[in-house]
């Protein structure tokens, strides 16, 4: 892991506000994001959508995203909707 | 990603397809993006979410029934309202109370008994058409299932059924949305044209069409190249047959093709009646309000209702009222008429009303026999109506039967309605459904009633399952000096004596008289001693026969014991087919041909061995040489187990060296190949390790000192243990070298084993080139098992390896010591005769059913080392002789 990443935890009661400030937050970043996701047991399809928009925000900055603890439930609907090739993952 | 783009990437696209606009693409994608999305967040559902939700929905479209039947009749003004409103609810309620108490999520079925589970795996977006017949019904079906499952649907309802549709989607959505459903779950596209029902049916991310509909949407559906549902039209041939109850039948055929105006595709098409009640079924039809056409009405009504150019009906007529039709072709009928019963003479283009009518016209014909009637039928039933529905009325069980042959029909409805018993639930325990599927006869992938099953993708997770295994062997098994006394206990009143006419010579024959009860008849029947001839065994069969034997004591050595199990099945199950029972298979318990249980002369099988070797007194085998066909075959069964062995060492005494030498070594063969055999049990294992400890002591003393009782004795005991070891678990690839090198130079067989042996070990104690699969084995272990005997017998060693290097070596200086010959070279065969058996040899002994429970398997390279390996002989064994000399 590079040290100039920057790590943020994402709240799961409010993930699809808390994927929008981690899109936010990819215009300050440096040139890699870490957002926690242990606490999130479940995604839905709004979050999804901001998933998505994230990762495409990512792209266009260079920066790189990176997923922690992602739970395989989770993993596997990122999966379904071929978000995986788009953020790197931490156990 | 540009829609141009996304077009590229549709690679399943055909090449002459010309699609939507780019603007309708980025909306048709759009729809397809979101079920995505809704899909994949589905899969996180528990089977408790699941099921709230359905039940939220089946609410809502109870509520909503009537209110959608009316939107249905408005728009499309097919059918009968009360008959929607009731078919709205069939969808719902008789559907959740299928639905309801089913698994769809995780584990949905488990068999303990077979280590077998069953887990739901969603499909995730389903592309699916509706028909404007039955379309409310339809949509609140398909939601209900999707839901049940954790898919989303794209839906594409009939052009002119779309407002209804599209009310019946939102309505399920909206109560699925509120009891938690994923965002996007349905959707229902706006409008439609063909180019868009192409596109979606082609799009990567449908994983299933589901089209029931027309013939051209199903073929469509199927000719997408997606996995697809496509259930399209029938034509339901009726069979009224005179032992019907015929007030029931009448009743049940105008209720189910007036429901709904017969929009049903299952609902009765031609009703095909007997002779003898066909003037009192049309004048019971025409008491419960049904108008019978005369002939010019009937061709009126066929020229009006079927278009003549396409034999298909004319839409105009579907789903309208009987009197509506009547009006077309200018027919006055009374005003409560429900149904024309139109009178025809045969099915096909000249009789147009033979033909699917959704609409309440129906066709019947009178039949002068059952076998008219039930060709008619498979007429009706080829004329568009394959794989569909065919319905019977009948209490004559024999012809029911015959009509369920006849038909090619995915439902064959009895003595009920046949739309209304064809929906399933209602009239019978057919799985309730607004889908049929009709089989390849209709084009289609199933011939179920469409279900949740089919909206599911089934994984099976099987956990492994030990084969079965055995011990078997003789009833009774008597050994140790004068075993043979124990004959006294065996009544017979006649007794069978199979033996060779050396063994009678040196007084064998007289010394198992002696013990023969006094009362008992005894006939004495000398053959070859070689292996046995099919002509030697029916001669002793019909010895069998001539003495009515009920004992037969086969006395001697392996070859006699073979011919006395071959004649003893022979005897009691005169039909057993030799050659058929000789037919190869893999695993004995999954064989295909079966001896036989049946015995028509039931006989008793006692064995005395006059031999230390082969163990044929224990063991399920019997070799038969067949000349004529200048084969060998061999027969394996348990059936030909003897029911007693006597392991008497008295027989065994006069023994000569070399015999000695050859059936020891073939004792210590089997035993160390059931040692490392797959099949290799706790129950085998003692009897194998005891058989090896017996030879390694004892073998050397008997070849010695042929008087030393002990020695005669503990070596025809080892025979007898190894046996009951190979008996149960095969032997191995060293047996079938042995056998094809054997019968190659004319070898005897023990030798021919001790040839192969060190190479074998050392070949089975290295790590294998291939794996034999077997559920049985838990690792590789040969090795492990050749070092446990190295230990047994005290070889030392402190590695695996040492200690297998140990027992190799033992092994050679056992064979040195009873002048085994150390290589194939030493017989004088030439290295180029050798050379040119070898494609034989290795095709045989691959052939060899012995190889199959080898530890390792061995490939066809491998046998040609081992081969030639045994040829040159071993270097240890050459350097043990060299330092000897």
């Amino acid at each position: 892991m590079t040290t100039n990443a920057v790590w943020l935890k994402i709240d799961a009661e409010r993930l699809v506000h808390a994927l929008h400030q981690a899109c936010e937050n990819l215009n300050s970043a440096e040139r890699e994001v870490a957002l926690d996701f242990s606490f999130v047991r479940r995604i839905d399809p709004g979050a999804l959508r901001a998933m998505e928009k994230l990762a495409g925000v990512a792209d266009d900055k260079a920066v790189k995203v990176v997923l922690r603890g992602v739970n395989v439930d989770v993993y596997k609907v990122l999966k379904l909707v071929n978000l995986t090739p788009r953020f790197s993952f931490l156990a | 990603m540009t829609v141009l783009a996304k077009l590229e990437e549709n690679k399943s696209m055909s090449e002459n397809f010309s699609g939507p606009s780019e603007e309708r693409i980025a909306y048709l994608e759009g729809l397809v993006g979101q079920a995505r999305i809704a899909a994949a967040a589905f899969t996180q559902y528990t089977q408790e979410d699941v099921d709230r939700i359905v039940k939220a929905m089946v609410l809502a479209g109870l509520e909503q029934a009537q209110y959608l039947a009316e939107l249905a009749i408005k728009e499309t003004r097919l059918g009968v309202l009360e008959d929607k409103a009731l078919k709205n609810m069939v969808a719902t309620e008789f559907i959740y109370n299928y639905v309801k108490d089913k698994r769809t999520v995780g584990v949905i079925r488990e068999f303990p008994e077979r280590g077998l589970v069953e887990v739901a795996e969603p499909i995730g977006v389903i592309f699916s058409l509706t028909p404007i017949t039955n379309p409310t019904s339809t949509v609140l079906f398909k939601c209900i299932m999707a839901i049940k499952t954790r898919n989303a649907v794209i839906f594409s309802p009939h052009p002119n059924a779309w407002h209804c549709c599209h009310e019946a989607v939102r309505i399920m959505y909206e109560a699925a949305l509120k009891h938690g459903a994923p965002e996007g779950v349905f959707a229902c596209l706006e409008s439609h044209t063909l180019q868009d029902n192409a596109y979606l049916m082609h799009h990567k991310d449908v994983g299933l069409i589901d089209a029931t509909g027309g013939p051209s949407a199903v073929k469509a559906a199927y000719s997408s190249g997606k996995p697809a549902l496509g259930v399209g039209p029938g034509n339901t041939p009726v069979y009224l047959e005179k032992t019907a109850d015929l007030d029931t039948s009448v009743v049940d055929i105008i209720t189910s093709k007036t429901f709904d105006n017969g929009t049903i595709c299952a609902s009765e098409q031609t009703v095909v009646i007997d002779d003898e009640i066909y003037d009192l079924v049309l004048k019971n039809f025409a008491d419960l309000g049904a108008h019978i056409c005369n002939e010019k009405e009937t061709k009126l009504l066929g020229r009006t209702v079927i278009d003549p150019e396409t034999g298909f009906m004319q839409p105009m007529a579907v789903g309208q009222k009987a009197t509506d039709i009547a009006r077309m072709i200018g027919l006055s009928v009374k005003p409560n008429t429900k149904l024309l019963i139109a009178p025809i003479r045969g099915v096909g283009r000249e009789h147009p009303l033979s033909v699917e009518k959704l609409f309440p016209v129906l066709a019947v014909y009178r039949a002068k026999s059952v076998d008219e009637a039930l060709k008619v039928c498979v007429d009706v039933n080829h004329a568009g109506g394959l794989g569909h529905t065919a319905v019977i009325f009948s209490n004559n069980d024999e012809i029911i039967r015959k009509f369920g042959e006849m038909m090619n029909a995915g439902r064959i409805i009895v003595n009920s309605p046949g739309s209304v018993g064809a929906l399933g639930g209602i009239y019978n325990d057919m799985v309730p459904t607004f889908s049929f599927g009709c089989g390849t006869g209709g084009g289609n992938s199933t011939t179920d009633n469409v279900n949740i099953y089919h909206y599911l993708n089934i994984k099976r997770m099987s956990r492994r399952t030990p084969a079965h295994m055995w011990l078997r062997i003789p009833n009774h098994i008597y050994f140790n000096l004068n075993a043979v006394e124990n004959l006294r206990q065996f009544a017979s009143r006649s007794t069978v004596i199979v033996t060779s006419s050396l063994l009678e010579q040196i007084g064998h024959v007289d010394i198992v008289r002696r013990y023969l009860p006094q009362q008992t008849r005894v006939h004495v029947e000398v053959i070859p001693d070689a292996e046995p001839e099919v002509k030697v065994v029916m001669q002793g069969v019909e010895a069998l026969k001539l003495y009515k034997a009920d004992q037969i004591i086969a006395l001697g050595g392996g070859a006699v014991l073979d011919a006395a199990k071959i004649m003893k099945l022979k005897y009691e199950s005169p039909e057993a087919d030799l050659q058929e029972l000789a037919a190869p298979f893999l695993d004995i318990r999954k064989r295909v041909v079966q001896f036989p249980t049946e015995k028509i002369n039931p006989a008793r099988l006692i064995a005395i061995s006059t031999t230390s070797g082969t163990g044929s007194e224990v063991t399920p085998f019997a070799v038969l040489s067949d000349k004529e066909r200048g084969r060998k075959v061999t027969l394996a069964d348990y059936s030909l187990t003897p029911d007693v062995a006597i392991i008497d060492p008295q027989f065994v005494m006069s023994m000569p060296k070399g015999l000695t030498a050859d059936t020891g070594v073939d004792c210590l063969t089997h035993a160390m190949e059931a040692a490392v055999s797959l099949y290799a049990s706790p129950y085998s294992d003692p009897n194998a390790m005891q058989a090896i400890q017996l030879v390694f002591k004892y073998l050397p003393i008997a070849y010695e000192h042929p008087q030393n009782e002990e020695a005669r004795c503990m070596m025809h005991n080892a025979a007898c243990i190894a046996a009951i070891a190979f008996a149960n678990v095969s032997v191995g690839v060293n047996h079938a070298l042995a056998h094809a090198f054997g019968a190659r130079f004319g070898v005897p067989h023990g030798r021919a084993n001790g040839l192969m042996l060190p190479h074998v070990i050392a070949y089975n104690a290295s790590v294998p080139s291939k794996f034999m699969p077997s559920p049985n084995q838990r690792g590789y272990g040969a090795h492990k098992k050749y070092a446990a005997i190295a230990d047994m017998l005290g070889l030392g060693g402190d590695t695996v390896e040492e200690k297998v290097k140990n027992l190799v070596a033992a092994t050679e200086q056992l064979l040195d010591q009873v002048a085994i010959p150390r290589s194939i070279a030493e017989l004088g065969i030439s290295k180029e005769e050798f050379e040119r058996a070898m494609p034989d040899l290795v095709r045989s002994a691959f052939e060899d059913p012995s190889g199959r429970t080898n530890p390792r398997m061995t490939l066809m390279s491998e046998m040609v080392e081992l081969f030639w390996s045994a040829y040159q002989g071993r270097g240890l064994a050459k350097v043990a002789r060299a330092s000897q000399q």
